[in-house]
């Protein structure tokens, strides 16, 4: 079985990962929540995407349906997930196992709570090792002081043997990292992996990431709050608003001229090296729509200060999609003459 | 681990002094003379006094507790009786036997009665409970939850003799209840108490399976469960390697608390089925306000759930790392 799994494929030369109209759909007593809506995304191979959006706007659920974690009886999941030739979403248990851990792996917020407090870390990385490999224990522990070693815990072969609540939060999410790339998968999906630790571990943690990436060339979905991070670690783009991509490109691109009102409000949220000190920090205003019954229309255009110049209506009643196709795009009906009009005037207003 | 062993028989020893100070306490307060009871009808005061002093309790109450906590390490003489040999409880007012003697003979009864229900409440409510987890909404699940309801609802005096009538009774299945020592006889001994250890065990493993089933569900929640799936472990792993885990912590904990219902439990159904245990003991010394057998049986029972429970405080730091270092 597992060389069918291993043999070369002649893969169409293409994204490595490509979502593509996804939707994610939980069944709640409430309703039916929209967690996730018609989003499309592409991830070239050995690069890192940024996933930046408010709280609630779909990404881990978006990662989670990647991996195939959600509760099959509570969610309907729709679209496609292409990875390289195998698509996931209609994939079965088995094929989903034998993915996880091995070619694509998780990196979770809190490693405190996300590693088992039953098991030692070694055992905890041996064993998916042994899993995906089908090494013997004492070759997974070997693997474990290894891969111990590779993220800079020092004392790798007495740590193998220590439990998580006998790590630092900072070495605990070093172990995570290492249980992650145990099997060199080809992506690894790091959900906001700093958000949990302490200001001076998040840069260490970040840095040991960028540079196991360079040094094994996996493909890196990043998601977190800080656009900073972003900035500093990843090469593209992703901003989701509402369970839908809202803008996508490279990180010059989107950082230095976003295009879509959102991530206008974004990047005016967080303070800039660039801007003068005082200048006001403004969160976007408003609250993110119901997932339960979204408005028609552009998801955003409750908080949009623009949505009459897109004409009388068709923000309110019509969805944008995101165009153009490929490269640097938004889903706003604002012309692209427009937007460069009122970013311009809001950076001198910053000023 | 042996540090927090010392301490805990340390701890131990504490309450076991204030639980047998307490009743010795309780049993003056009850406004009922026991030498007056020996007296018999017509009581004249002299023979009151008399008996009053064979028995020890003409002295202050702090002495005669004195007395009975150094005849437990080192022995007692008594007027009437002679030596008693430590560990001594003294003697019966009622029947005049050596107290711990007479608990020594029953004793093995009721422990076999809650050792055995317990196995059988730990394996079968647990069992139970995750496969009940393991199938949540299913039809299993559906039968194992209500039937855990009905369980707990049952009384140990309702269903033993119930129970006795069809199974022993009518269908001759099983033999009476009775006490056939293990040493003699370990067949004879597991078939004679099958029935007493099921009655003892239906109500609490009810209570077990509600319980695992729900630690169960909520632990498939926690994130280090999570953590296992985004490995790739499969369900089954997930479920009885990571999950498990998690789910007995709780389990554990409320056994120890139950271990003195149980023991209770057992007597009830040593009174339903006859058996010759402890409770047979403290029923008649209740009764015959025999403080002596009283302050026996509640120290001996009061042991046994103290030692139980320092097996259930080891048994939690095996199953669960962070316990080992505090
Ligand atoms: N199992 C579930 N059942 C119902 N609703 C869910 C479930 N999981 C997520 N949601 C909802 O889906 C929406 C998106 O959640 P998600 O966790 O993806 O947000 P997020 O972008 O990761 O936010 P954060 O930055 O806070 O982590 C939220 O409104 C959340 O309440
Ligand atoms: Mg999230």
């Amino acid at each position: 079985m597992s060389n069918l799994e291993q043999q070369v494929t002649t893969s169409p030369p293409g994204p490595f990962l490509s979502v593509r109209d996804l939707s994610v759909e939980f069944s709640t007593e409430d309703g039916i929540v929209h967690a996730v809506d018609g989003l499309s995304f592409d991830l070239r191979k050995g690069t890192t995407l940024g996933i930046v959006g408010e709280s609630g706007s779909g990404k881990s659920v978006t990662n989670l349906a990647i991996l195939g974690l959600h509760d099959p009886d509570h969610t309907k999941i729709g679209g496609e997930i292409w990875l390289e030739d195998r698509e996931l979403t209609g994939a079965d248990r088995a094929t989903m196992e034998r993915l996880r851990g091995n070619r694509i792996s998780m990196i979770f917020q809190d490693p405190l709570t996300a590693l088992s407090p039953f098991h030692t870390i070694g055992r905890q990385i041996g064993e998916v090792y042994r899993k995906h490999r089908g090494a013997s224990k004492k070759e997974a522990r070997e693997r474990a002081i290894e891969m111990l070693s590779r993220v800079g815990i020092p004392q790798p072969a007495t740590r193998v043997d220590h439990y998580p609540h006998e790590f630092s939060g900072g070495m605990r999410q070093r172990a995570m990292i290492a249980m992650a790339l145990v099997c060199d998968p080809d992506l690894v999906i790091a959900d906001e992996p700093t958000t949990a630790l302490d200001v001076t571990v998040q840069a260490q943690i970040l840095d040991l990431l960028k540079e196991l990436q360079q040094q094994t060339g996996t493909a890196v979905i990043l998601i977190t709050h800080d656009l900073g991070v972003v900035a500093n670690t990843a090469d593209d783009i992703l901003v989701m608003y509402a369970g839908r991509a809202v803008e996508r490109g490279t990180v010059r691109e989107v950082l230095t001229e976003p295009r879509h009102p959102y991530t206008w409000g974004l990047l005016s949220s967080m303070p800039r090296l660039t801007s003068s000190v005082d200048a006001p920090l403004k969160p976007v205003r408003g609250t993110p729509p119901s997932l339960l019954s979204p408005p028609p229309g552009c998801p955003f255009h409750p908080r949009c200060d623009y949505p009459e110049l897109a004409g009388p209506e068709l923000c309110r009643t019509q969805r944008p999609e995101i165009s153009p196709a490929t490269g640097h795009g938004d889903a706003c009906y604002l012309s692209l003459r427009q937007k460069t009009e009122i970013r311009t005037a809001q950076i001198e207003d910053h000023a | 681990m042996a540090g927090f062993l010392v301490r805990r028989i340390l701890g131990a020893l504490v309450i076991l002094m204030i639980i047998s100070a307490v009743t010795f306490y309780l049993f003056y307060a009850i406004p009922r003379d026991p030498a007056r009871a020996f007296c018999g009808k017509i009581c004249r005061p002299e023979t009151l006094d008399l008996i009053r002093h064979n028995l020890g309790m003409d002295e202050p109450l702090f002495v005669q507790y004195w007395h009975w906590l150094a005849g437990i390490f080192m022995g007692r003489e008594f007027v009437q009786f002679g030596a008693c040999p430590a560990p001594c409880l003294g003697y019966s007012f009622a029947t005049q036997e050596p107290v711990f003697s007479a608990i020594l003979d029953r004793f093995p009864v009721t422990l076999s009665l809650t050792l055995g229900a317990s196995l059988v409440i730990l394996s079968f409510g647990i069992l139970t409970g995750m496969l009940a987890a393991w199938k949540v909404g299913r039809p299993l699940d559906k039968i194992a939850s209500s039937s855990s309801v009905i369980g707990a609802s049952l009384q140990i005096y309702f269903i033993g003799p119930l129970l006795a009538f069809y199974l022993v009774d009518t269908l001759e299945l099983i033999p009476r209840p009775s006490y056939v020592p293990v040493s003699e006889d370990p067949v004879g001994w597991f078939t004679h108490l099958l029935l007493p250890w099921v009655v003892l065990s239906i109500i609490f493993t009810a209570n077990y399976t509600r319980m695992t089933r729900s630690q169960m569900v909520e632990q498939l929640t926690e994130d280090y469960v999570r953590t296992a799936r985004a490995k790739g472990m499969s369900g089954r792993t997930v479920f009885f390697r990571f999950a498990w885990r998690g789910a007995m912590i709780p389990i554990v904990t409320i056994f120890g608390v139950d271990l003195a219902a149980l023991l209770g439990g057992a007597i009830i159904t040593e009174q339903t089925f006859t058996l010759h245990g402890i409770g047979e003991l403290a029923v008649r010394a209740v009764q015959n306000t025999d403080l002596p057998m009283l302050l026996g049986v509640t120290i001996v029972g009061a042991t046994a759930i103290v030692i139980l429970n320092i097996v259930v405080d080891v048994l939690y730091a095996v199953i669960d790392p962070r316990v080992r270092l505090s």
